[in-house]
């Protein structure tokens, strides 16, 4: 067993501590050690991209990510996107309006990297921007259409 | 053909559901999924998801030989390593368990941990339990397996041949499977026509691949001897007492709590290993032991890999284009086991004349082992592979005929006046209207435009091509396609049940219990929410939906060959007609009017024509539940209804299966249309147009059904273009991770308008049929056409899947020669 090492990480604006090995996934640190299981592993390769957290406002595939490596920085995951009434962020209504998900699985990860993507893009720009910017995103189940239209209309377009 | 042969009880609910004069106020809309929110904030609840106070972890050892002999397993060093509970091999399933369930014939047995010998690589050897999935991993690199290694059979054909090494000794051969059903009178028919058009094709394996991989949780109570396991697997009350036997307990004494999943395709249909696994662990150790498969694993030992054949396949026409006869010969690879028997070509047998008024079929089928991970189902359950095979024929027989593509499938439509329409396997087309569909179709798509577009495309040097397929899309599984292969069969059943259970409160609120795992991408309570919405007038946003485990489950099937909408409609509507006639009879008593004066509207019950005369459901509920001395004498207390929809249309097969009978009614209807344009330099291509329309039934919600439609479009487009389980010599699976295993990305996909018919079935619960797999049946078919077409200066002709880059870049410079 290895030494364990403290991690601080803000989370969702919270500080959050662990204690971990240095081998641990910034995934598992996040669904196991603090129960944030929204953030889902579907590869362990870094090849879908379905655990993409964002760190320091930037998505990172969080199976590729130690936990060590995020220490001091701050991490926002699926469960920070609603407020804290439960009411669904604008994103997650508009992936509600569109039918942006069918099983559900990668839809943590989809709605935090057009996250990132309308911070850069507020005015949604063009389909194929947005295509490109969920590309690393595998979806199995919608063909990717809806979700292309919800973000669309995140930002204001029509669906 | 009588609507009187139905099921007596369906028969019931087509006829009270069937539509009215009255506009439905709830089904037909594309209201808001009721299943999103939870998902949306990451509170979906997977599998690995679940925490249980005390749960162990395990992971496995898979075999790094396709073939060979265990000959010795030294567990000592992996015990040794702190945090590692129980290390379990193939020895410990011998003396505890007994075989995997199987659908196939013969004994071809498969235990949950090898035992003498593995059959396929990635095959599990070995499993070890600890306190958490890092040490239980480091503790399998540990474990020192020595193997004598075995003949390796990979190719099904050489499979077949005398001396080839057996994958199952006790079978004494390789084919596990070989007859040739005849439908009519084929050969004279092949003689007679004036044409014919025959190829060599095939189909590669591929498979389901959800982002979700098969995890089940088992939680073993030594006090009680019940063992608990949380799956996200399906069919569980269809199939469960068979996974009790595989444990040697009694079915009483498993619990299976159903757990969404983060897809399937297929891939959970009857997950047998996985959920089997996890309770024979915890029953080891007395603890809830988690397992969850890494991709890899998911990908070389999950339970149902797609088909993998290779046909010899023609069709008989006559000058004028009208098809005669269809001959189809497959060899399919199997792999190491059997699980589902040949159910696949049962499902191709529905529908293997596809929408054309074909008479004389013939298919022979041998199902050959190899030392593969084994087939089961996947999205289309091999109808898809069916539907590829005819379209391909058919697109031959036009290019034979120089026949314009639409037009030699318009003259061979079954004609709208047909139906009930008996095909020549016996199953029946319920309803349709496919000239309606080719129409409707057309009008999305200007495809005199594209064929101009195409020419001048051409005259400059580009490859542009026009792919126009058709599509049957059968629903609804009787049970007899697992067994009429068989002459003799061991086991015959005829039921695939689906039940549900409808309950108002006290307070009027409603809580429908499913009976099935059902929730795995597709929507289940948003359907039984719009339909308990239009029974009884409701918000379906109020309506509460939950799942009841095993031990509390009225018969179900689950979802499956795009079953579970209308199955579970049936029962939903089944149980509310009930619940409906018992809250009449109390309205009628308050409001002293007539049963027949009352309607639901606005959450209630009220006197038609007076619009203040209104019961809540509420006020009746607490009435059913609290004021016994208010009710009819011969009313019972409370407000609940369960009801069990069978199979509405099915029939056996006769003794010499010259007719299988009806197994597979509920028939929709596709036409797609893709434009595309190929590079050859590069062999990559893009989407210029790409068109759908579907008529599956009544719509239940059409929004949720463009999803399905375009969701299996894409899903088509990567068996098409993309996917494949990639074996080398030694039997090794070469792209075991997504890095070589290509998914169809967002920049991959095309953006697709989606149509729809509606043509009721006159069978089932408001006239629904199922639509869960239409897109993947057509795409294969679609792309072959539309790259071929792209590629005729060419010469090329598409007779393998998939159509990879380099594939395309060979035939065009091939041609440049």
């Amino acid at each position: 067993m290895s030494d364990r090492l403290v991690v601080r990480i803000e989370v969702n604006g919270t500080p959050r501590e662990g204690l971990v090995e240095p081998r641990r996934t910034l995934a598992d640190f996040l669904r196991d050690d603090l129960d944030l299981t929204g953030t889902h592993v579907a590869c362990e390769n870094g090849f879908c991209g379905n655990c993409n957290v964002l760190v320091d406002g930037e998505t990172v595939r969080a199976c590729l990510m130690f936990a060590v490596q995020a220490d001091g920085r701050e991490v926002t995951t699926v469960e920070g996107l609603a407020e804290p009434d439960g009411t669904l962020g604008r994103l997650q209504q508009a992936f509600h309006d569109n039918h942006g998900l069918q099983c559900g699985f990668c839809t943590p990860a989809m709605l935090l990297t057009a996250h990132e993507y309308l911070e850069e893009h507020p005015d949604g720009g063009t389909d194929e921007q947005i295509r490109d910017a969920i590309s690393g995103v595998i979806c199995r189940c919608t063909g990717y259409q809806h979700i292309v239209d919800s973000i669309r209309a995140a930002a204001g377009g029509g669906a | 053909m009588s609507i009187a042969e139905q099921d007596p009880n369906a028969a019931k609910v087509a006829r009270e559901t069937a539509g009215t004069d009255k506009p439905r106020r709830w089904l037909g809309k594309s209201l808001n999924r009721v299943e999103d929110p939870r998902f949306l904030r990451g509170q979906g609840r997977y599998l690995d998801d679940i925490k249980l106070p005390g749960m162990l972890h395990a992971a496995v050892v898979g075999s790094p030989h396709a073939h060979a002999k265990i000959v010795s397993i030294d567990t000592s060093k992996a015990e040794a390593l702190p945090g590692v509970v129980r290390v379990v091999t193939g020895k410990d399933v011998a003396e505890r368990a007994a075989p995997l369930p199987s659908f196939g014939a013969g004994p071809i047995v498969q235990d949950m941990i090898a035992i003498e010998k593995v059959r396929h690589y990635g095959e599990t050897v070995a499993a070890v339990i600890a306190e958490d999935r890092y040490i239980a991993e480091d503790a399998c690199e540990l474990i020192e397996v020595v193997y004598e290694q075995l003949p390796v059979v990979l190719d099904p054909v050489a499979a077949r041949e005398d001396g080839s090494a057996l994958v199952h000794d006790a079978l004494g051969t390789n084919t596990a499977y070989d007859r040739t059903f005849t439908f009519g009178e084929v050969d004279k028919a092949f003689e007679e026509a004036d044409r014919s058009v025959t190829a060599d094709l095939y189909w590669p394996r591929s498979t389901g691949m959800p982002m979700d991989t098969n995890g089940a949780i088992g939680d073993y109570d030594p006090g009680s001897g019940v063992v608990t396991i949380h799956a996200n697997s399906m069919n569980f009350t269809y199939f469960l007492w068979l996974i009790a036997g595989s444990l040697k307990i009694p079915a009483s004494k498993l619990r299976l709590v159903p757990v969404p999943a983060g897809g399937s395709f297929g891939s959970k249909f009857f997950m047998h290993k996985v959920p089997t696994f996890a309770g024979f662990l915890s029953m080891l150790v007395g603890k809830p032991v988690k397992y969850v498969e890494d991709r890899r694993t998911h990908i070389t030992n999950n339970d149902h890999c797609g088909s993998d054949r290779r046909y010899e396949a023609s069709l008989a026409f006559d000058d004028d284009g009208e098809f005669k006869a269809l001959r189809i010969s497959c060899v399919d690879d199997y792999g190491a086991y059997l699980q589902f028997g040949t159910g696949t070509h049962g499902n191709a047998l529905s529908q293997i004349v596809g929408p054309y008024r074909i008479q004389h079929v013939e298919y022979s089928l041998a199902a050959v082992l190899t030392n593969k991970n084994q087939q089961g189902a996947y999205r289309g359950f091999g109808a898809e592979v069916s539907n590829w095979i005819l379209e391909r024929l058919v697109d031959m027989a036009a290019r034979d005929l120089d026949l314009d593509r639409v037009e030699i499938r318009r003259r061979n439509l079954i004609p709208a006046g047909s139906f009930p329409y008996r095909t020549p396997t016996g199953n029946i087309y319920d309803s349709g209207n496919y000239q309606g569909v080719l129409a409707k179709v057309l009008e999305e798509v200007d495809y005199d435009f594209w064929v101009d577009y195409r020419e001048k495309a051409r005259a400059e040097g580009r490859h542009v091509g026009i792919g126009i397929v058709a599509s049957q899309e059968r629903s609804v599984f009787s049970s007899t396609e697992f067994w009429f292969w068989f002459d003799d069969p061991q086991f015959t059943p005829t039921s695939s049940p689906e039940s549900a259970s409808v309950r108002i409160d006290p307070t009027g609120e409603i809580i429908v219990t499913l009976h099935s795992q059902s929730m795995w991408g597709n929507s289940p309570e948003t359907v039984v929410s719009q339909v308990v919405a239009e029974e009884f007038d409701v918000d379906p946003a109020s309506v509460v939906v939950n799942y009841a485990d095993s031990q509390n489950a009225l018969p179900g099937t689950g979802p499956g060959g795009s079953r579970y909408t209308v199955m579970v409609s049936g029962a939903v509507a089944g149980a509310s007609s009930e619940l409906k006639d018992k809250i009449r009879r109390i309205a009628s008593d308050k409001l002293e009017v007539a049963e027949a004066d009352l309607e639901f509207r606005d959450g209630g019950v009220g006197v038609v024509g007076v619009p203040d005369r209104h019961l809540t459901l509420a006020d009746i509920a607490l009435t059913a539940y609290m004021f016994r001395l208010d009710l009819p004498p011969d009313m019972p207390s409370g407000l609940a209804a369960q009801s069990t929809y069978d199979h509405p249309l099915t029939t056996l097969p006769n003794a010499d299966r010259s007719d299988l009978g009806i197994f597979y009614p509920f028939v929709g209807h596709a036409w797609h249309i893709a434009v595309v344009e190929v590079d050859a330099e590069t062999g990559s291509f893009e989407f210029l147009r790409y068109a759908a329309v579907h008529d599956a039934g009544t719509i239940v919600n059409p929004r949720t059904l463009d999803g399905q439609v375009i969701g299996g479009t894409v899903q088509g487009l990567g068996t098409a273009m993309f996917e494949e389980i990639l074996y080398d010599e030694l039997g090794r699976v070469r792209n075991a991770s997504f890095e070589h295993y290509h998914l169809p990305s967002s920049m991959d996909v095309p953006t697709m308008t989606v149509g729809h018919q509606e043509t009721p079935s006159p069978y089932t619960a408001y006239g629904i049929k199922g639509a869960g797999e239409g897109g993947r049946m057509l795409t294969p078919a679609i792309m072959s056409a539309a790259i071929e077409d792209a590629l005729s200066p060419y010469g090329v002709t598409v007779t393998s899947l998939p159509i990879s880059a380099e594939q395309i870049v060979e035939w065009a410079s091939a041609g440049d020669d």
